[in-house]
């Protein structure tokens, strides 16, 4: 079996790297999707907020995906469903299976990574206490309540003020449950400031900042209680503790880009973003191999996820060009590093090839603290490129920088440090 | 008096100032007209959008998510919920099917959020 | 129904001891109550088939652990139960730490251990690179294992079943009298079992147990000790089970890898907590984190995937009792099974069955005596198998639990098995579905699901574990208690 492009998930970003790699001549191009369905966790993201960057109009969830659902028709976009791919050879064959078509080798032209990411569970903070039911990971209580129909849960805490934690905190409301708190660990939320606004505050529920769960306890197998600390940085103050009395302890601890795959292809990652390491096309270290979506980085919105995995579905369909022209390379120009000064905590890409570069490097990354009246600024060594002024900068949020070429050029092969200057910092 | 609300109409999330007296003059801190008027609202008569899902007999999934095409009073939400609850219906839906029309008397209609 | 043995607490010993009794044409009832099998100190401990130079010779530890470690792998082999001889390392940080392991050298020579070594800090570091600098030397024991604990114990268990042992879950007991020479054993449910003998397996309950006939000769103190379960980027890490020298509070804390590829680090030890207590504290599991410092700081405790906590049986007496009742000749106690009683309980089944059949039970040997069964593990199997698997049943090209790439074939074949689970740790258990790094979070929902159409049960009755601890409170429309 060949595809000249296998793109590995069917969510919101494999789809949008099929859709653009077909439409900039891919040729034959398969998406392979675990799930029954295509649109990955959209599907039961049924809240609305999606899609006002590129449908200009507020969408849920599972309208997002079914505008890109709708548009495969007539694409020749092949598409395996309820296929699970096993592994990934550097060679670019693809390993998977299904109850349809048993055990599968395919060989591609190019593969584009879009498998989306998981949950950090309660193992990976080590929240300590005994083990009873009633904790879920929030998208986990999602998946019953939205996809299944079922509720779990009466009274509960919710762990981590991201904004699927958030959002589940309205949504468990509207079900009828009693959402007692939000308990965040840093001093500063996670979540978009319109979600605390329409998801908490119109609900009457408080967000605890600064605080942590500490001990956990259960009655006949079930949770039953739940005590939380205030922290001093990350370690919680003896005599602070608030019990509650709840029967369900969703968890939104984060999102790990789930990367098992890439790293059986041999695709080198990045410790920051636990992602690939990619060029400005979203090409990782292994040639005809893009990455894109929250398997590259974890995003807050979908429409950033479709523009980076569209850029990563046409770069795939340029690869394929090239391949097929056999087209030597230009002279094979290293590429220069996007190096992280202070308060950068990644940036996407991590590396450009500065000849290669249109007009300009669209260049994704997130801050560590929160910055109040902060500038941005592109050096090379010690001479500043440019510089950019922000209200506001949140670790919540992600922040898009927009670095003309005749910038890039200007740092004359160097690496480019992008950092932040503070002004004031809350 | 002085108020800040927090924006909702996108992700941006503006916190929007305004003298409860006199708004439409004091409002500042919105990133777009969409914003300010949002604002305004906010003080006399909160409006809101809501998701949930219904149940679907025949579907790939036993429930299909819906939502209110346009806002509707935010005191009214868990009422809407009730009359949400007590849709069922059959596949095949289609997205932006209406399931419910003018829910409440609010003129707004409840739809189906994709194919199924 | 008059059985010839009751036996009370199907975890490792239970099934154990009803495995070797079914060998026989005897009645016996295998008696739990929680709803499976292996849910006590079988299912929370270090997984480690010991080697057999740890305990003291002369006592029934030293007695049971080096012959129970030889049948551990046979039967595990035989039943298809996930075992590895990858053998163990004491690692003396010290001079006197040299000392003791020297000692422990002569211990293992005493209690029958083969082809024990000792290595310097340098040889060590060749085989395990990931070994403190600080490492003087150890003792190398290459028959010690690792072992999955549950599996072990269920197989077992499904074997006696097989065998004609009857398997009461869900059957706590509340009291025993005698009655015309008959144990008449009273559930909680209130049903009555009548047994001419019975065996008191009970784990931690044990003395509870041996107190409803008035033994009061021990006493059973439970002792928690807390567990890290890494990420299987850390299971490469070692490969043979890494243990610091013994000191006063038990074997320290050590760093193994797991029949599953991940890495286990513990366990400290909490003596004289509850005997349900199996819950994790942060001062315990820093305390684990800091010991284990000294053995390797490869070790990224980022990569945590759970923390649990499991008991352990101390004994007043300090040793296994095994061995009939002084209060009465038909009721044996198999109590204080403390560390190493997963290696050595092979060996105490066999000699309890022993002991039972000189004391009466019926002794002859069945002659339709069932094997055990080969289990089919997807991942395990060649490419062409793979597909041959799928062919056969497509239900095995469904993959539901990602990160062990475990499928719906494999947790259908669960479902219909000799001892059937009900829940969605017992799948885990069983098939390792929901043991990864997502913790269950992805198909903890399709699990679920399938339990409850094979099982044909409504979702909201399918539990996460042990009795009461349910999953869905009800259906949206109606779940909440607006």
């Amino acid at each position: 079996m060949y595809y000249d492009l296998v793109v590995v998930g069917g969510g919101p970003a494999g789809l949008a790297a099929a859709e653009e790699a077909k439409r900039n001549g891919a040729g034959s191009v398969l998406i392979i999707e675990r799930d029954k369905e295509l649109g990955g966790i959209l599907n039961q993201c049924i809240h609305s907020g999606f899609g006002l960057h590129v449908f200009k109009e507020q969408l849920s969830g599972p309208e997002y995906a079914q505008r890109f659902i709708d548009r495969l028709e007539g694409t020749g976009i092949e598409v395996k469903t309820d296929t699970m791919v096993l592994g990934i050879t550097p060679e670019k064959s693809v390993y998977a299976i299904s109850s349809a078509d048993g055990y599968m080798k395919i060989d591609a032209g190019a593969i584009v990574l879009a498998m989306g990411c998981r949950e950090r569970t309660r193992g990976a903070i080590a929240i300590p206490g005994e083990r009873p039911s009633g904790i879920f990971t929030a998208g986990a209580a999602q998946k019953y309540i939205n996809m299944d129909g079922y509720m779990c849960g009466k009274k509960v805490l919710i762990l981590g003020s991201g904004d699927i934690g958030l959002i589940m905190a309205r949504r468990m409301t509207l079900e009828g449950a009693k959402v007692e708190a939000v308990v965040e660990l840093m001093p500063y939320s996670n979540g978009l400031k319109r979600n605390i606004a329409q998801c908490l505050d119109d609900y009457g529920i408080p967000l605890y900042l600064s605080h942590t769960v500490t001990d956990i306890k259960g009655e006949n197998g079930r949770l039953s209680k739940v005590i939380v600390s205030k922290v001093n940085g990350y370690d919680p103050i003896p005599g602070t503790e608030i019990e509650f009395d709840v029967d369900t302890l969703l968890l939104s601890v984060g999102l790990v880009p789930e990367n098992e795959l890439s790293r059986s292809a041999g695709v080198v990652l990045d410790k920051r973003t636990n992602g690939a390491i990619v060029d400005e096309t979203m090409m990782t270290s292994i040639p005809g191999i893009f990455a894109c979506g929250n398997v590259l980085h974890v995003h807050d919105l979908v429409d950033f996820v479709t523009h980076e995995s569209e850029r990563a579905g046409k770069a795939a369909a340029e690869y394929l060009k090239a391949q097929r022209e056999n087209a030597a390379s230009d002279e094979a120009e290293a590429p220069i590093e996007l190096v992280n000064g202070d308060f950068v905590g990644y940036t996407v890409p991590q590396k450009v090839t500065v000849s290669k570069v249109d007009k300009f490097l669209e260049v994704l990354f997130r801050v560590r603290a929160v910055l109040n009246n902060a500038t941005v600024v592109v050096k090379a060594g010690d001479d500043v490129l440019m510089s950019k002024k922000h209200e506001q900068m949140l670790p919540a949020e992600m922040e898009k920088l927009i670095i003309p070429k005749k910038i890039l050029d200007m740092a004359n092969g160097r690496n480019i440090e992008i950092a932040v200057i503070k002004e004031g910092e809350e | 008096m002085l108020k800040t609300i927090t924006c909702i109409c996108c992700p941006k999330g503006c916190l929007v100032t305004l003298d409860t007296d006199c708004p439409e003059e004091t409002a500042k801190g919105f990133g777009c007209p969409q914003g300010k008027d949002y604002a305004i609202g906010e003080l006399t008569h909160p409006m809101r959008t809501i998701s949930s899902t219904v149940e679907i007999k025949g579907g790939l999934h036993p429930r299909i998510p819906v939502k209110t095409n346009g806002n509707i009073p935010k005191e009214k939400i868990f009422e809407v919920m009730d009359e949400i609850n007590k849709i069922s219906v059959e596949s095949p839906v289609k997205c932006g099917d209406i399931l419910l029309e003018n829910v409440l008397d609010t003129g707004v209609n409840i739809v189906a959020c994709r194919d199924m | 129904m008059v059985y010839d043995v009751a036996v009370i607490g199907a975890g490792i010993i239970g099934c154990g001891v009803a495995r070797e009794l079914s060998r026989y044409n005897c009645k016996a009832v295998l008696i739990e109550k929680e709803n499976d099998v292996a849910m006590g100190t079988t299912r929370a401990n270090s997984a480690i088939i010991h080697a057999g130079y740890d305990p003291e010779p002369g006592t029934l530890m030293a007695k049971y652990n080096a012959p129970g470690n030889k049948m551990a792998g046979e039967i595990c082999e035989e039943l298809d139960v996930p075992f590895k001889r990858c053998g163990s390392f004491v690692l003396a940080f010290s001079e006197e730490e040299m000392e003791t392991v020297k000692k422990l050298y002569d211990r293992g020579v005493k209690n029958g251990v083969p082809d024990q070594k000792i290595l310097s800090g340098d040889e060590v570091r060749e085989i395990e690179p990931n070994v403190s600098e600080n490492c003087v030397g150890a003792l190398f024991a290459p028959s010690a294992g690792i072992v999955n604990p549950w599996e072990f114990a269920l197989a077992m268990g499904e074997q006696a079943v097989e065998n004609g042992v009857e398997l009461k879950l869900c059957w706590e007991v509340a009291s025993i009298r005698k009655e015309n020479e008959n144990f008449i054993i009273t559930g909680k449910n209130g049903e009555e079992i009548e047994a001419k003998f019975v065996v008191n397996a009970a784990g931690v309950y044990s003395d509870t147990v041996a107190n409803m006939i008035g033994d009061e000769s021990f006493s059973i103190d439970s002792s928690r000790g807390q567990y890290y379960l890494l990420d299987k980027s850390q299971g490469e890490l070692f490969n043979h089970v890494m243990f610091q020298c013994p000191g006063p509070l038990g074997k320290g804390v050590l760093v193994a890898p797991t029949v599953h590829g991940n890495l286990i680090v513990g366990p400290d030890a909490n003596p004289g907590c509850e005997k349900d207590d199996t819950c994790t504290d942060r001062e315990g599991l820093a305390n684990v984190v800091a010991t284990s410092k000294k053995t390797t700081t490869a070790v990224n405790f980022r990569e945590c995937i759970r923390n649990f906590a499991g008991l352990r049986s101390e004994p007043s007496t300090h040793d296994f009792i095994v061995g009939f009742s002084d209060t009465d000749a038909h009721f044996m106690n198999i109590a204080g099974i403390k560390s190493p009683g997963l290696s050595a309980a092979p060996a105490i089944a066999e000699d309890a069955v022993r002991m039972l059949l000189e004391a009466g039970v019926p002794s002859e040997k069945k002659e339709n005596f069932i094997g055990g069964h080969k289990h089919l593990r997807f991942k395990e199997l060649s490419d062409e198998e793979k597909s041959a698997a799928i062919a056969k049943n497509p239900a095995y090209g469904r993959v539901i639990c990602r990160c062990e790439t475990i499928t719906e074939g494999e947790i259908v074949d669960a479902l219909h098995g000799v001892i059937v689970p009900r829940t969605l740790d017992g799948i885990k258990r069983r098939c390792n579905a929901g043991m990864g790094r997502c913790q269950s979070g992805f198909c903890g929902p399709k699990v679920l699901e399938i339990i409850a159409r094979e099982l044909d049960m409504d979702p909201v009755d399918v539990l996460l574990d042990k009795e009461g601890s349910y999953i869905l409170t009800g259906k949206t429309t109606k779940g909440g208690c607006r």
